[in-house]
């Protein structure tokens, strides 16, 4: 599931920058204006004519010649098609809200905690007691540490391949970067809890070792299945969203921008810190997100590596602790939704994660937004 | 522009192989049917030795994975005495799950850890939706799988250990923190046991095994487990996902113990505590949880066979630490066709030929006075 979430994001990402209208991410005005493109030059002249109108003066034929009739039939299609498609999908968003917050609401009447500040959970009985601050805390911890794990290196791999390698070069090691995006997530989880938990346990000794006075770094009991490993999955899951785009952005920074750079003395280094990066800034903001909204949705990999608490225990907010998020408590216990109440909560739970997402898209949107602007 | 679009198409080509990959991969998996569809006896040979009829048809099942490993291969195994006639599904999503199942008439029978309920949760009484769906005629519960519990460990240069019920629960509850507590060591006078903490794993996801579990330690454990017995661990440890979790788990970390299905502890060569029901330590095989089982009181009336075990005070030898899976079927009501599946399919089950493989694959074969009360009542379903 999460793999073709993120698969539509990307693609909607990508149609939304081939169009202007559609996204502010890439300042494409700014790219027109430098670089002369005559198709759209073209594009603009058919825009304005509102009708065929056969006295225009430039459209009137030589003798013998005959002009083709204009058919306006695959524009009407097309169109339609393309709104049919645009609202469906947005009526398809409006259902799925509607529909967890349907299934939620009779759950959290009958919540005998606060929903939003407790850590208990439990659904069982006919007493519900059940809150999401754990669950809440378990997810944004372990997305916002590997997005700061994972938006840095792509932000190298991204410069590199469009700025340094030679493109014979940067071909083939896209083509690797794009491959990452392939494995599914239930490897990522399995290689996670086997290999990669036990190698970052004495990295994990020694941070807690040296700076486990900060609360964030304190010690806790296993240190194969914290947060801090799932992370650290969660980083090279989300790397190839991120490299992807930064590196499409980047791809479109202006010829002239660079030689201007160029020619004034700079040097590659400075060329990046001038042109390239102004330039992407936006669209590696909202790469970034993207990627975030990833990590809070992933599921399977997150399930296999964390490790629970059990219920009543003390909260501690290291990252070496275990923990489960939105997305691991649902999957983890979705064969046992034998009462609509127990579903109820979970769902009220999905419903958190739901507008928690949102809230990362259009905080995407809205700082893509202000960077496209300035 | 085309250098991007080329780029995103890549992209979005890459992902969709990925997306396609997890589905086929998904796929594979969850497919029960795909590894016993081949091979088998001659068609045609529909009279065979164990006397069974063989009809042709479909037949399918929803419910506890802990006889997910039994069932299946039963279901092979019946294929192949009835060379591949019949197509039996057994989809193991948990025994909540296959019970709505059941009762929504998606599925013909269910396979559940508990009896169906009587009374009323969520305002839901399980047995009354079931009779429903059997067009009014009452679902049986039928026990078929024997599950015992293990109490599988892990501690350097400990060959036996001998555990009771309550020190069992004071373990899970944390009132025993370390090995070497004079209470484990009371029961072991020999052993060697190290100072080091104990790590308890536990089931993450709820579960029919944490529910038997807590029912033993509860009722058997002199008031040390004080919380109701729940799919939902309540005890204290570290939280593993499903019994391949668990397993994984106990058999990396050091001074770990666990309570896990015998057939895991088995495969990941985990060694298993002895249990001292008051009459000795008694080691788990297949004929210590037969001999528990033996013991337990027949709850149901008519042809029903819900079981009350005993956990306590058991005789010498039984190893009461079990749970019991439950075949729930109509007694009359459903589809001509699948019944007649159904009923041969459960004659097999219930046969000796076949509750003899059973010790095989970790569970305990049902003792014979049982044996033949399930079988009456498979006789009974019309």
């Amino acid at each position: 599931m999460t793999d073709t979430d993120a698969t539509e994001k990307v693609q909607q990402e990508h149609t939304a920058a081939d169009d202007p209208s559609l996204s502010p991410v890439v300042d494409h005005t700014e790219a027109h204006l430098h670089s002369p493109v005559p198709t759209v030059l073209h594009h603009e002249h058919h825009e304005p004519a509102p009708a065929p109108t056969p006295a225009r003066p430039a459209e009137r034929a030589p003798r013998g010649v005959k002009l083709a009739k204009i058919s306006r039939t695959g524009d009407r299609v097309f169109r339609s098609l393309a709104t049919t498609s645009g609202l469906a999908i947005v009526l398809l968003v409006l259902f799925v809200g509607f529909f967890l917050l349907a299934l939620a609401l009779p759950s959290l009447r009958a919540d005998q905690d606060n929903f939003l500040t407790s850590r208990t959970w439990t659904v069982a009985g006919n007493e519900l007691r059940f809150g999401i601050a754990g669950l809440f805390w378990t997810t944004v911890l372990s997305s916002i540490l590997a997005m700061a794990m994972a938006v840095p290196v792509a932000l190298g791999v991204a410069l590199c391949l469009t700025q340094y390698l030679h493109k014979r070069v940067s071909g083939p090691v896209s083509f690797v970067v794009d491959l990452l995006a392939a494995v599914p997530s239930i490897i990522f989880g399995l290689w996670g809890l086997t290999v990669l938990g036990p190698f970052l346990a004495p990295a994990a000794a020694w941070l807690i070792s040296t700076i486990g006075w900060i609360p964030l770094f304190s010690k806790s009991v296993d240190p194969k299945g914290s947060v801090f490993v799932a992370s650290v999955v969660l980083a090279i899951m989300i790397l190839p969203i991120v490299i992807a785009i930064s590196r499409d952005v980047f791809t479109q920074t202006p010829r002239d921008h660079i030689e201007a750079a160029l020619a004034l003395g700079a040097t590659r280094w400075e060329v990046i810190r001038t042109a390239v990066l102004p330039h992407g800034r936006s669209g590696v903001v909202s790469a970034s997100m993207l990627g975030l909204g990833r990590a809070l949705g992933e599921t399977i990999a997150v399930m296999i590596i964390l490790t629970t608490p059990p219920q009543g225990a003390p909260f501690t907010p290291s990252i070496f602790a275990g923990g489960e998020t939105f997305a691991s408590k649902i999957a983890n216990n979705a064969a046992e939704f034998d009462s609509p109440s127990k579903t109820g909560a979970y769902i009220a739970a999905g419903l958190v994660l739901f507008v928690v997402t949102f809230a990362v898209n259009a905080i995407a949107r809205i700082v893509a937004e202000r960077g496209a602007k300035s | 522009m085309t250098m991007n679009r080329l780029v995103s198409s890549r992209v979005t080509q890459l992902a969709a192989l990925a997306a396609l990959a997890t589905l086929s991969l998904t796929a594979c998996g969850s497919d029960p049917n795909s590894a016993n569809a081949s091979g088998g006896a001659e068609p045609g040979s529909s009279a065979n030795a164990s006397g069974l009829g063989c009809p042709a048809g479909k037949l399918s099942g929803e419910g506890s994975s802990a006889q997910a490993n039994a069932i299946n291969e039963m279901i092979a195994d019946y294929n192949a005495e009835c060379g591949d006639k019949a197509t039996i599904e057994y989809n193991p999503t948990g025994s909540g799950a296959g019970i709505k199942s059941f009762y929504n008439g998606l599925v013909d029978f269910a396979g559940s850890d508990s009896a169906l309920k009587t009374q009323a949760v969520d305002g839901v009484v399980e047995a009354d939706k079931a009779k429903e769906r059997c067009q009014g005629n009452p679902a049986w519960n039928l026990p078929m799988v024997v599950g015992p519990v293990a109490f599988a460990y892990n501690v350097d240069g400990l060959d036996k250990l001998v555990l009771n019920a309550e020190t069992l629960a004071q373990i899970f509850n944390g009132t025993i923190k370390t090995w070497n507590d004079p209470k484990i060591a009371k029961l072991n006078p020999d052993a060697k046991l190290p100072s080091a903490n104990i790590t308890v794993f536990f089931r993450s996801d709820e579960s029919g095994t944490t529910e038997n579990t807590t029912k033993f330690l509860k009722s058997a454990g002199n008031g040390a487990w004080k919380d109701e017995p729940a799919k939902a661990w309540t005890g204290t440890g570290e939280g593993k996902n499903k019994s391949s979790g668990v397993a994984e788990a106990t058999a990396s970390t050091k001074n770990s113990i666990t309570y896990i299905e015998w057939s895991y502890a088995k495969d990941n060569n985990l060694s298993m505590a002895q249990l001292d029901s008051g009459n000795g330590p008694v080691e788990l095989t297949g004929e210590s949880v037969a001999k528990a089982v033996s013991e337990a009181k027949v709850k149901g009336t008519d042809n029903d066979l819900s079981l009350e075990l005993k956990y306590s005070d058991t005789q010498k030898g039984a190893y009461p630490a079990l749970l019991v899976t439950y075949e729930i079927v109509c007694s009359k009501g459903l589809a001509p066709e699948s019944t007649a599946i159904l009923k041969d399919f459960l004659t097999y089950f219930s046969s000796t030929d076949a509750q003899k493989k059973l010790p095989d694959l970790g569970y305990a074969p049902l003792p014979s006075d049982l044996q033949s009360k399930v079988q009456a009542s498979v006789a009974a379903i019309q």
